[in-house]
């Protein structure tokens, strides 16, 4: 359906929350370029954590650090250029569902961590259960 | 090659000691389900019924018949989970001084188990299911779901997983874990026979279904809202059902993700929740109650919803504080996400962690007495008629406000140190469950019944019933949290301290109490199909409802609305009906429907047979039966034909045939 | 109590009064809601891969007196598979571009690329656990190894169902053209194909590279 032909549809039925209900294809499909853009930067996000790591420049906590922003960083491009995450697809509701599964990974794997770490802690002071190899 | 390899390279596990002869209760149980079954097979073949179930009910697609047949299911289970009570109730009686009762461990250990799944996997789940299938559409003047094959196949799926758990009673054996199973109990080493796989299996295969349908129920929600129905303008059913599809989605993937960690474990031997080379199997308790609090949510949250639609209904009134009902939802589905570790202060993660878990358990009964507030101000100065489904919900009112406050006893870490795993967390979950979850869907049967089938339920009966059940909560329950203070621990089976047994022997006679209640309820049931006619109601609103689904004819035709409503108001049909509405009679069109579908029942019988197989090792029938899901999977999607339209004429006579009735009704006056 | 206070400005007739029913009746496609409906099932895919790193984060150092990451690892052959992955997504988006304009032989060959890189990455990941595994750094071997083949075999499985439908949707493609269910179909597998990749990035950031800091 074309844009036009949409805007008439959504006068017609003068709906507030069905404007997005009808397009079979008039989901953002980006282009050459972004999709390009995004794979430069996918790969050079890819590349520059990984030569950190295997030339071992940097201190291991400084390298954690830069890695875990790459990370962070690269998963924002792939939601952008790849996924085509914005505020508007399926009016807002694909955003909305992504910041709440984000909210309930960060509970559940920062709590997860926070209290096995306290667990082992408390209840396995003697014993070493981390053999760093 | 002997026969006996050849026997367990077909048959797995799986022999003759595996029916359990031994043990003569089942025996007699075996004998009358067999009878049972083979009786309405008889009957459904004598009456040439097969071809109608096939195609009005198993091959469904549409919701209401849907959301009717998880209802069936949930009742179905719950007269088996509560003979496990029974049992329960009746051994701990018996079993003292030396005593054995007449249950041994192996079988008491089953029967608490299958008892705590089936009450809430294969009851509670399918009984709130079916009750948002039947109702959602309706209420937000929708035809149907986002996704109805997949609303079918979900059904299935549940009932695939009720079946496995079914068939643990005559093949091997149920798990003897308690109902999540912890490791390293249910670790190889201690459980090594079939129990926990039966477990295992059909809660993946159930959880499938249930994972599909709050995916579909979401986007039903979001997507098909009748015009001019904001999110502000949802009724408040509607919206706690969103919030418990939400809890479903972002929280069944955990329990699934917890499972198979623990299957991997089984069944290839890896160490996640084992005790020796770096396993953890506090990682398990930790993980499960990730899923499990939210779960608990999930089975309240519809129930909350169920209470508003019926207060504001009989008192007459619009529901107080819609605004802060709606927020208050939200905050507790989000909250319930910050709770789980309440679950396991005992285990050790130390004061400040269990401190911060103890304060956010607290923070979330906020919202929730907010809603009782809600509900109260909603009564007050209302016209209020008691009819059963306000009475069962002043019952829950009364009730659950106790549970609420025994609960934030055990939110207080120092208290729970102390109640932990007593016969106090017993009563006090019962108290929220039974007084939430039970009470709101009795309440939400006997309010929707004339919907769902054109006739009222009989009231005599359903106050013998109500009465039943809340005198027969409180006899059964009250003595449980006195035990809990005495220090008994939960799932017992003999006892040597003779001053328990009084209080054991109070709450078997409060079990029998709602025994009573429960057969006054499917007297309740026969009565009012047999008196049908005396108890029709041909207005499709018999209530004097405020909510759109009582502006369908009862039972509402499979489209629902022949013409989609406006909304101006939360209480759509009041709104209506109060200005003066009148229903068009003619100018219909062809309506575009969804076709049925096999689909839904040949993927859940092979998912059957995929879990009995791998539960019984019989590799080879597992890898073929997994091999034909895949394959039959993508076979319906080469299906592209799934829909047709309903002629304007079948509407026009379907619309008239409500049009005199509703003429002739209100000519009786 | 005014009612009129409560009408929905955009449904009243002239003389004011409510519009009870719309002139034409709202229209659902099959299909209108299967975008929104695959989004949401991601994030719950989402959810079981957060469980699995989450294990990874609590159990992933418990070598057991095993082997350690820095004894296993071959990060150049995860640079290589990561690579696989990456132009595997990009081959995915020039096949989505090519289906917006209907040409349907373009977007075919480029789906087989895709479904080749996918191949390709799935061949190093299986070289590398068979690799692992003769080394005798088995899943059973400590909670370390658990987690890892776990987490990084259920993203292999979810590359390996991919790649079925990849294969299932040529095949629709070719037999029913660039139909709308199999416009949506594909563009539910771009979803996944990229999620899948959002996913990858965790696990070389979190199991293979932060495996070699320690």
């Amino acid at each position: 359906m074309s844009a036009e032909a949409h805007n008439e549809h959504a006068a017609k039925t003068l709906s507030d929350h069905h404007h997005d209900d009808h397009h079979g294809d008039d989901h953002d499909h980006g282009s050459f370029k972004t999709y390009m853009i995004g794979f430069l930067l996918s790969v050079v996000l890819t590349a520059i954590p990984f030569w950190l790591v295997m030339t071992e420049t940097l201190a291991p906590q400084t390298t954690g650090l830069i890695i875990t922003a790459f990370a962070v960083v690269q998963i924002v491009v792939h939601m952008v250029f790849f996924l085509h995450m914005n505020h508007k697809s399926e009016g807002g509701w694909n955003m909305l569902a992504l910041i709440f599964t984000i909210v309930i990974v960060v509970i559940a794997v920062a709590g997860s961590v926070w209290v096995m770490y306290h667990l082992n802690v408390n209840m396995m002071p003697t014993h070493e259960m981390q053999s760093m190899g | 090659m002997s026969i006996d390899h050849i026997a367990s390279l077909i048959f797995g596990r799986l022999d003759w000691n595996a029916l359990p002869f031994h043990e003569p209760i089942l025996v007699a149980t075996f004998a009358v389900v067999v009878l049972g079954g083979l009786t309405t097979l008889a009957l459904i073949t004598r009456y040439k019924l097969w071809g109608y179930l096939w195609t009005e009910w198993f091959t469904t697609v549409d919701h209401k018949k849907i959301g009717i047949m998880y209802m069936i299911l949930g009742l179905v289970m719950f007269l088996r989970g509560f003979a496990d009570a029974i049992m329960m109730r009746l051994q701990q009686a018996m079993a003292f001084g030396g005593a054995e009762g007449y249950l041994n461990a192996h079988h008491y250990d089953q029967i608490f188990t299958a008892h705590g799944v089936i009450m809430i996997f294969f009851v509670a789940m399918p009984l709130i299911t079916g009750l948002m299938n039947y109702l959602v559409p309706l209420q937000i003047g929708a035809r149907d779901v986002s996704f109805p094959f997949l609303n079918n196949f979900s059904f299935w799926m549940t009932t695939a997983g009720a079946v496995l758990v079914m068939a643990s009673l005559f093949i091997g054996e149920f798990a003897r874990t308690g109902w999540l199973a912890y490791p390293p109990l249910s670790g190889i080493g201690y459980s090594p026979g079939v129990g926990v796989d039966y477990y295992i299996w059909a809660l993946q295969i159930a959880g499938v279904g249930t994972t599909l349908s709050g995916i579909n129920l979401i986007a039903t929600i979001v997507k098909m809202r009748a015009p001019g129905m904001g999110l502000m303008k949802m009724p408040v059913f509607t919206w706690t059902s969103l919030c418990a599809n939400v809890l479903i989605v972002a929280s069944f993937p955990v329990l699934t993700a917890v499972l198979a960690l623990l299957t991997a474990d089984r069944y290839i031997g890896t160490n996640f929740f084992t005790n020796d080379f770096g396993g953890n199997p506090m990682m398990y308790v930790n993980l499960i109650w990730i899923w499990g609090h939210p779960e608990v949510y999930i089975l309240i949250l519809p129930l909350f919803g169920v209470f508003s639609e019926v207060t504001s209904t009989f008192s007459g009134k619009k529901l107080f504080g819609y605004t802060s009902m709606v927020y208050a939802t939200v905050v507790i589905t989000i909250l319930s996400y910050l709770v789980w570790l309440h679950h396991f202060f005992t285990m050790g993660s130390g004061a400040s962690v269990n401190s911060f878990f103890g304060i956010t358990t607290m923070i979330i009964s906020i919202p929730t007495g907010a809603k009782l507030f809600n509900w109260l101000f909603t009564m007050y100065r209302g016209r209020i008629r008691f009819e059963l489904p306000m009475m069962w919900t002043v019952a829950f009112m009364l009730t659950f406000v106790i549970g609420g406050m025994t609960g934030v006893m055990l939110a207080v870490p120092p208290a729970d140190f102390v109640l932990h795993n007593s016969l106090f967390l017993i009563a006090h979950f019962h108290n929220v469950i039974i007084a939430g979850v039970l009470f709101g869907l009795f309440a939400a049967i006997n309010f929707w019944w004339p919907k769902a089938f054109g006739f009222k339920l009989d009231k005599t009966w359903g106050l013998v019933s109500f009465w039943c059940w809340v005198v027969g909560f409180w006899v059964a329950f009250a003595p449980l949290y006195v035990l809990g203070f005495m220090g008994v621990t939960r799932r017992m089976r003999v006892f040597d301290d003779p001053s328990y047994q009084i209080w054991f022997i109070i709450a078997a006679f409060g079990a029998a109490i709602i025994a009573v209640g429960i057969l006054a309820m499917l007297i309740q049931f026969a009565v009012s199909i047999i008196n049908r006619d005396k108890l029709r109601d041909e207005t499709g609103d018999p209530w004097h409802g405020r909510t759109l689904e009582w502006s369908t004819s009862s039972p509402p035709p499979n489209y629902n609305f022949a013409k989609t409503p406006i909304i101006h108001d939360s209480d759509a049909w009041w709104d209506m009906k109060t200005r003066g509405y009148e229903r068009p009679v003619d100018g219909y069109k062809p309506i575009h429907m969804p076709a049925n579908t096999g689909a839904g029942v040949i993927l859940a019988g092979l998912s059957t047979v995929m879990g009995f197989a791998l539960i019984w090792y019989m590799w080879w029938l597992a890898a073929l039966s997994f091999f034909a899901l895949i394959a039959y999977a993508i076979f319906h999607t080469f299906n592209y034909k799934r829909d047709y339209y309903i002629p304007a004429e079948t509407v026009q006579a379907t619309e008239d045939a409500h049009t005199k009735a509703l003429a002739a009704a209100a000519a009786k006056g | 109590m005014s009612h009129a206070a409560s009408l929905n400005p955009d449904y009243v007739d002239e003389a004011g009064r409510p519009i009870y029913h719309p002139v034409e009746e709202p229209h659902h496609p099959e299909g209108h809601s299967t975008m929104l409906g695959f989004w949401i099932y991601l994030m719950s895919d989402c959810l079981i891969f957060a469980m699995l790193f989450a294990v990874y984060a609590v159990i992933g150092a418990n070598y057991a007196a095993g082997p350690a990451p820095k004894d296993l690892f071959d990060l150049p052959l995860v640079a290589l598979n990561t690579s696989m992955l990456l132009l595997s997504s990009i081959t995915y988006g020039f096949a989505m571009l090519a289906m917006v304009k209907n040409r349907t032989a373009q977007m075919q060959i480029w789906l087989a690329i895709t479904g080749v890189f996918g191949l390709c990455f799935l061949g190093i990941e299986l070289y590398e656990f068979a690799h692992l595994i003769h080394l005798g750094a088995t899943p059973q071997r400590s909670g370390f190894l658990s987690a890892f083949f776990v987490l990084v075999g259920t993203h292999g499985l979810h590359v390996t169902f991919g790649c079925i439908w990849l294969v299932t949707l040529m095949i629709q493609v070719w037999r029913k053209g660039l139909i709308p269910a199999n416009k949506r179909r594909l563009m539910c597998l771009s979803l996944f194909w990229h999620f899948l990749d959002v996913i990858w990035i965790g696990v070389f950031t979190f199991v293979y590279l932060f495996g070699m800091l320690r």
